[in-house]
């Protein structure tokens, strides 16, 4: 029972991945109504299935430079601290297992805002799958 | 928890509300049987539940309490307030195990020793008439060793297993399919011999007593006639009146969180309806227009019955007043009848939560202050019990709930004092105020004429939290009282929190919803006039507004939707270069104006919150999903005011309003008036209540209607009353090529008045010195220290209106 399953996505070209159980669905058509005032790193308010939800910008969240004005982004709807969330990323990728021995410690060249969020690293056969806490995601950054 | 326990726990919770409610009832109808009965079983149901589930503390507790009640029930002992007391005090004691159970899943280390030992020895005593002189429990209570033993010997003669008994038959009786009130209802008298309480014999020559004519109930016969205890034709009533409850009982607990993702739901699928509808209108097929009509249809009655699951009765919360009104009756001395009307009013159920301590500091307070002591009322010459009426009822699509006391009411002299002491208002004011507005003044923040503070209230908060709470769900409270008569308070409130009226604004090409109960009035001011109508008092933007300065907020810079996050202090190019538009709004008592790009639509929408992140940005109270499936912000009134610092000196600037209302308000014989200038310079006034607008008028646009003057105005014909003509005077054309008009609504008739200039705006009372009152004014006066005529309207528009009535009707419908 040492196999986790990620939902995983790229942002800035790094794969990242969350809990699938966690993620509730996948939208590619969305629209974000900005909110004034609001803390950077929220992109804005969606409307998902009736029920509004704060969509984070994982670009800002994860201290990388914001996209290009007009490049398509995805966005991930999934849960937690009890909140509907919206994480706009660049690409969704696959669902993906991984193993326990896989696993490393945080390297240590992640931007300082990513380190707070990403458990570790997975080694895949391409790519390096860095797990993200949701609720450290979700938690309030000024 | 399991779940048997979590059952039990709000099972009982409901069963102790309701014990608070007919115990006090039953003081007041000592003997009603049916009452004592419903609290036996409610007490007995609990006991019996907790000795299963292994709370024996509680189960001792419950236990002394239904001996007690069993007592009161075979008629050994008679209620008396204490007995009510002690019997209220154990519903408190369960209620706190209960909690303890919820929190610990035991019943605690308290075992209410004392409580038991008191209500023991309420059964042990003497039977008291019932009387108001409470007194400390025990002391006024005499034991009489005889009487005493003779009570215990039939308690022991009711043991427990048989009422279980007669519990379990009661529960396994199905319950009938028909009305509960036809023949399936088990009849007295079987009841009794199922149970074995009465014979055949005695049941059948009580039956045909009936029969012949008895009129007494069977039930009266049997203990009459000694072939029933008392106990044990109550314990066949009980069984009787359950199965009544048992069929109906139509309703199941569904949990909130479910209605509302269900509400979620059926917002998106009318959001969904509308893409559909909007489709199918474009399309051919007339059995898919057919099918998304109905569908149109079974939507919107969806949508409404879901809004109903959230309603709640008020019950819910006035159901809980007896009781405190009882409790505070007592602890104050007084004597104090509650009457309960229009529970059954139904109300949003998170209205519902924030209107209860608003509502019960009202009634707190009604009995504190309001209603008098028994000796002084009799002094006044009204009965020595006190009335209070709580009222909930519909009107008008909101919820009136009424709080009145036949008391002392509020002295207007002694509040205007009161409010002049503490600076609230001026004397010249207070001299002026109505007896309505001054006794709206009890909701002045710090304000208290209670002589004393008592534990119950007269701390000087109060009043103005309560009306706080009430405004922030967006209902008002208003206060109406004679002095000795009694006090009446009453709050108007929405139905509903959910869904609330809002105006659509658009700024940098945004739409933001305002709630309109903020709302004041919206102002356009055209492009030219908008460059000089802001001006700068300190480098804050105000516009003048009938003579009263106006603190402006722009709400893109509010919301740093400019890019700067600046205010700046001067008008930018691109604002004075359009229009103007100005939401003129107020909160708390303060006004300003909210200068937006456009004023789109009012819509009623759907409130939702905003998510943690967004919950500290004051400017937001929600957002909303709109008709085409988009986001929009919910502002804020009170945030907004609040970062535009409008709201440094709320007591202040509060005190102040009120003052300027009621200035308005009080001086019915002040009235405002557009003075203006005829052709022949005479100063004219007119009521500014009556001036639509003023128009420019060039002189090829007026025409003639039947010798009527006449000008076509907004697709109809407006009578002119021009002053040249009616005045007899000589309008200089040439000199003046447009002509001014004074476009006038009265008695629902439009007229124009040509006028020469508009002067002013006039706030006067006026005396008519109608000396030299000729046939179009009325008289004259002093306005502004200049001689003024004032137009007689009725005299003119009553003969311009004879002309135009006399105008052909074909001219209407050509």
């Amino acid at each position: 029972m040492n196999e986790k399953q990620f939902c995983t996505f790229f942002v800035n070209d790094l794969l990242f991945g969350v809990d699938v159980m966690d993620v509730e669905e996948i939208m590619s058509q969305h629209k974000v109504e900005p909110v004034p005032l609001a803390p950077q790193t929220v992109a804005g308010l969606v409307n998902h299935r009736g029920q509004i939800v704060t969509a984070i910008n994982m670009r800002q969240r994860l201290g990388f430079p914001n996209r290009a004005q007009g490049e398509r982004c995805m966005m991930l709807i999934a849960r937690a601290r009890d909140e509907t969330f919206g994480l706009l990323v660049d690409k969704i990728g696959d669902v993906c297992s991984v193993k326990q021995e896989d696993f490393e410690p945080t390297p240590e060249t992640v931007t300082p805002e990513a380190k707070e969020l990403v458990l570790g690293a997975y080694k895949m056969p391409n790519h390096l799958l860095m797990p993200l806490s949701l609720s450290k995601v979700a938690e309030i950054v000024r | 928890m399991d779940d048997i326990v979590k059952e039990f726990l709000i099972e009982s919770a409901e069963n102790l509300d309701r014990l608070d409610s007919t115990l006090v009832e039953l003081e007041k109808s000592p003997n009603n049987h049916e009452l004592l009965a419903d609290i036996f079983r409610n007490i007995h149901s609990i006991k019996g539940t907790t000795s299963f589930l292994g709370f024996p503390r509680l189960e001792a507790v419950a236990h002394a309490g239904e001996n007690l009640l069993s007592k009161l029930r075979d008629g050994v002992l008679l209620l008396n307030p204490q007995i009510t007391s002690a019997l209220l005090t154990m519903v408190d004691v369960i209620r706190e195990m209960l909690d303890h159970i919820d929190q610990n899943r035991n019943d605690g280390e308290n075992d209410y020793l004392p409580l038991i030992a008191k209500i023991q020895k309420l059964q042990e005593a003497e039977v008291i008439p019932p009387s108001f002189a409470g007194g400390p429990v025990g002391e006024s209570t005499q034991e009489k060793e005889h009487e005493s033993s003779a009570i215990t010997g039939i308690a022991a003669t009711a043991p427990d297993s048989a009422l279980g008994g007669m519990f379990a038959t009661a529960r396994i009786v199905p319950a009938p399919l028909e009305d509960p009130k036809t023949e399936h209802k088990p009849r007295l008298g079987e009841l009794l011999s199922q149970s074995g309480a009465v014979d055949e014999a005695a049941l059948q020559s009580a039956l045909e007593k009936q029969a012949k004519g008895d009129t007494r109930k069977l039930g009266e016969i049997l203990i009459d006639a000694g072939a029933a205890k008392p106990g044990d034709v109550l314990d066949a009533l009980i069984t009787q009146g359950q199965n009544k409850d048992q069929s109906g009982d139509r309703t199941i607990r569904v949990g909130v969180n479910l209605l509302e993702r269900l509400m979620d739901l059926v917002g998106e699928l009318v959001l969904t309806r509308n893409q559909i509808v909007q489709y199918a209108s474009v399309q051919r097929d007339s059995n898919f227009l057919a099918v998304s009509q109905r569908l149109n249809l079974v939507t919107s009655d969806m949508r409404e019955i879901i809004m109903k699951t959230r309603m709640q009765p008020m019950q819910n919360v006035m159901g809980k007043f007896p009781r405190m009104v009882r409790d505070l009756a007592l602890s104050c001395e007084k004597l104090v009848r509650v009457e309960l009307q229009g529970q059954d009013t139904e109300l949003d159920r998170t209205l519902l939560e924030a209107i209860k301590d608003p509502l019960t500091h009202l009634v707190r307070n009604a009995v504190d202050h309001g209603i008098e002591r028994p000796e002084a009322r009799t002094a006044a010459g009204k009965s020595q019990e006190g009335c209070l009426i709580l009222r909930a009822y519909h009107e008008g699509g909101q919820v009136n709930i009424e709080v009145s006391d036949d008391g002392a009411g509020l002295n207007n002299q002694r509040l205007l004092r009161k409010a002049v002491e503490k600076g609230l208002i001026s004397q010249a004011q207070a001299d002026r105020m109505k007896p309505h507005e001054i006794a709206n003044l009890i909701f002045h923040a710090g304000f208290s004429t209670a002589e004393k503070i008592t534990n119950v209230s007269g701390r000087g908060v109060g009043m103005d939290v309560v009306k706080t709470n009430i405004e922030r769900v967006g209902g008002t409270v208003d206060v109406q009282s004679v002095l000795g008569k009694g006090t009446t308070l009453r709050m108007k409130i929405p139905l509903t929190l959910a869904i609330i009226p809002v105006l659509i604004v658009r700024t940098a090409n945004r739409r933001f919803a305002i709630p309109q109960v903020s709302l004041l009035e919206l102002l356009r001011l055209e492009a030219e006039k908008a460059e000089r109508a802001i001006e700068f008092v300190h480098g804050a933007p105000v516009y003048r507004l009938r003579g009263s300065l106006l603190p402006l907020l722009f709400l893109d810079k509010e919301l740093q939707l400019d890019g700067t996050g600046q205010v700046s202090t001067t008008a930018t190019p691109e604002q004075s270069n359009k229009t103007l538009n100005i939401v003129v709004l107020q909160v708390e008592g303060n006004q300003f104006g909210l200068v937006v790009d456009a004023i789109n639509d009012a819509e009623e929408i759907v409130v939702k919150p905003l998510g943690q992140h967004l919950k500290n940005i004051t400017a937001f109270a929600g957002a909303t999903v709109m008709g085409d499936g988009e986001v929009a912000l919910i502002l804020d009134v009170m945030g907004l005011a609040q970062g535009g610092h409008l709201l440094s000196e709320p007591r202040k600037a509060a005190s102040k309003e009120v003052v300027e209302e009621t200035a308005a308000v009080v001086d019915d014989q002040k009235q405002e008036f557009l003075l203006f200038r005829t052709a022949n310079r005479r100063r004219t006034a007119v009521p500014l209540a009556i001036v639509d607008r003023l128009e420019e008028f060039k002189p090829e646009q007026f025409e003639m209607a039947g010798g009527q003057v006449v000008v076509q105005y907004r697709g109809e014909l407006l009578p002119i009353a021009n002053m040249s003509d009616v005045l007899n005077l000589v309008t200089d054309n040439a000199a003046n090529p447009v002509s001014k008009a004074l476009v006038c609504t009265h008695r629902g008739r439009r007229i124009g008045i040509v006028v020469d200039q508009i002067l002013d705006v006039a706030e006067e009372a006026v005396e008519l010195e109608s000396r030299w009152k000729d046939q179009h004014s009325s008289g004259s006066a002093v306005v502004q220290k200049h001689v003024t005529d004032f137009l007689d309207l009725e005299a003119i528009l009553g003969r311009t209106l004879v002309e135009t009535d006399a105008m052909p009707e074909e001219a209407v419908t050509l």
